[in-house]
């Protein structure tokens, strides 16, 4: 087995290895949780931003595309349920995990990452302290809420921005536009999408935390761990969308 | 369920405890990216005993270190530490044993985004039940006789000289009171009067016996002859010679004369 071919089994292995010890160590003391809490505010509020902007131009965008073309059939009345699906079901989990799992699993990278350099992670584990529990597992727990939080809202404000061009460049009633996004888009559109967010929230989390903990190189090292994270997060949510996509078609 | 033993409450080693070794590493080869470090290393730490390991830069010391903490695994040989079997144990299963002892870092390993009173209370608030006031008690009473101030209470490490870190880092090694304290390079990187300070913090410390046992790694010949019982001598992977710092500082082998005149091996 070559350098190369043993590198991507070892990371995939420790990925792995960090995965499985996250799962044995999920149930944390009481006071850890606002470990929990506080990884709320930090993946969730401070990413309101970052997720609205690219939700509402994503809307907007898809509107503008859909209507035109639409059109050209007599059939933008439609535009509102294209979006509507396009949205919930893809759109919106996706490009919120991509965007907002770039930032929050290169943030985690470098913050473990820096704790592996300075021996904090070392120093933890000399006062006895399960590091997986105390690192990564509020993460990983924070995660579950907040992706799912963060892609329904951005499902919504990206629907609102739809609603933008379809209402007022378009010309498309309102009612109209909501009407028909309701009378065509059912609940499981919606539960595939924010059921998405769940397993994106995960693997974002633990592609961030991996890449901390096995950094090498000291502060060079660092910046190439985390660079590398926010392509491998983008990546992984594409290949994973792929498959949860079969998974809940089947379902 | 009984609760969980609180530390903070352990009583120091009394007559009568086990007389075993306090550190025992047997046949220990470790190498790293297929450079051997350690060969074959014999290795015992006496209980009630200042032991240091002295050896060049790049010598194993803190490998040593490591390898007694669990904080990383032998490729072959047996280490006990406390009287346990860590060789074989899981990062779980250490974490008991770890409890027992304090490590003391090279550069201190404070938690940077933590005050100094936090990082003194961690241990506290991780393994031990006690009351705010009681943890306040110990963590101040800790950093008054590391020679620390109140003052520096609030303050995050980043503020801290190299020396006070050390001090901190001293203080959060000691405040569950252990029955193992390991040093790396105490005075490592500190200008000669901290590095004096930090002699004398650990020349008292074992005088009023902060912890039963200690092992440190140094390349400081002076420290170690101020504090140690015993001095060993690291030397191609393996231990040249034990003994107190008189007969080390006499020996008649030819490698560690060379290394006390400072020679390269």
């Amino acid at each position: 087995m070559g350098p190369r071919a043993q590198h991507i089994a070892a990371y995939w292995g420790g990925l792995a290895l960090l995965t499985w010890e996250v799962f044995r160590n999920a149930w944390l003391p009481r006071r850890y949780l606002p470990l929990v809490v506080a990884e709320f505010d930090g993946m969730g509020v401070r990413s309101l931003v970052v997720a609205g902007t690219a939700a509402i131009f994503t809307g907007m965008v898809f509107a503008l595309q859909s209507a035109v073309y639409l059109s050209r059939f007599g059939a933008d009345l439609y535009v509102g349920p294209l979006v509507g699906l396009s949205v919930l079901r893809e759109l919106g989990p996706v490009l919120t995990a991509i965007l907002v799992g770039g930032k929050v699993a290169s943030g985690i990278t470098a913050e473990l990452g820096s704790m592996k350099v300075t021996e904090q992670i070392d120093a933890l584990r000399a006062i006895g302290v399960n590091y997986v529990k105390r690192l990564i597992v509020p993460r990983v727990l924070a995660a579950l809420f907040v992706f799912p939080l963060l892609t329904a809202l951005a499902d919504f404000i990206a629907l609102v921005g739809g609603m933008l061009i379809a209402v007022f460049e378009r010309r498309i009633d309102v009612y109209l536009y909501w009407n028909t996004i309701f009378y065509w888009v059912i609940i499981r559109d919606l539960v595939t999408g924010v059921g998405k967010s769940f397993f994106f929230g995960v693997i974002v989390t633990l592609i961030g935390a991996h890449n901390g903990l096995a950094m090498t190189g000291g502060t060079e090292g660092l910046g190439r761990a985390t660079t590398a994270t926010v392509v491998q997060v983008s990546v992984a949510v594409i290949i994973a969308d792929f498959f949860l996509t079969k998974l809940f078609l089947l379902l | 369920m009984a609760p969980p033993e609180d530390p903070a409450s352990r009583e120091p080693a009394r007559p009568g405890a086990p007389a075993g070794p306090a550190v025992s590493l047997e046949g220990i080869w470790k190498a790293f990216t297929g450079a051997p470090v350690l060969r074959g290393l014999d290795f015992e730490v006496p209980r009630q005993n200042t032991v240091t390991v002295m050896g060049g830069s790049g010598s194993g010391k803190t490998v040593l270190l490591r390898l007694t903490a669990g904080l990383i695994k032998p490729d072959r040989g047996r280490i006990e530490t406390l009287g346990v079997d860590i060789t074989p144990l899981r990062e779980e299963a250490l974490l008991p044993v770890r409890r027992r002892m304090g490590f003391v870092f090279q550069g201190a390993a404070l938690f940077d985004s933590l005050t100094v009173y936090e990082n003194v209370a961690y241990p506290l608030r991780e393994h031990a039940t006690l009351s705010e006031d009681e943890v306040a008690e110990r963590v101040h009473r800790l950093l008054a006789r590391v020679g620390l101030r109140d003052a520096v209470d609030a303050k995050l490490p980043a503020e801290l000289s190299g020396g006070m870190r050390k001090r901190v880092g001293i203080a959060r090694a000691l405040v569950l009171a252990p029955e193992l304290v390991l040093y790396d390079e105490p005075t490592a990187g500190l200008d000669p009067t901290n590095a004096r300070l930090i002699t004398e913090l650990v020349e008292s410390l074992k005088a009023e016996g902060a912890s039963e046992t200690a092992l440190i790694v140094t390349h400081d010949l002076d420290f170690a002859q101020s504090v140690s019982d015993l001095i060993a001598v690291l030397i191609g992977g393996r231990i040249a010679q034990v003994g107190p710092p008189e007969a080390i500082r006499h020996s008649t082998l030819p490698e560690v004369q060379a290394f006390m005149a400072g020679k390269a091996p």
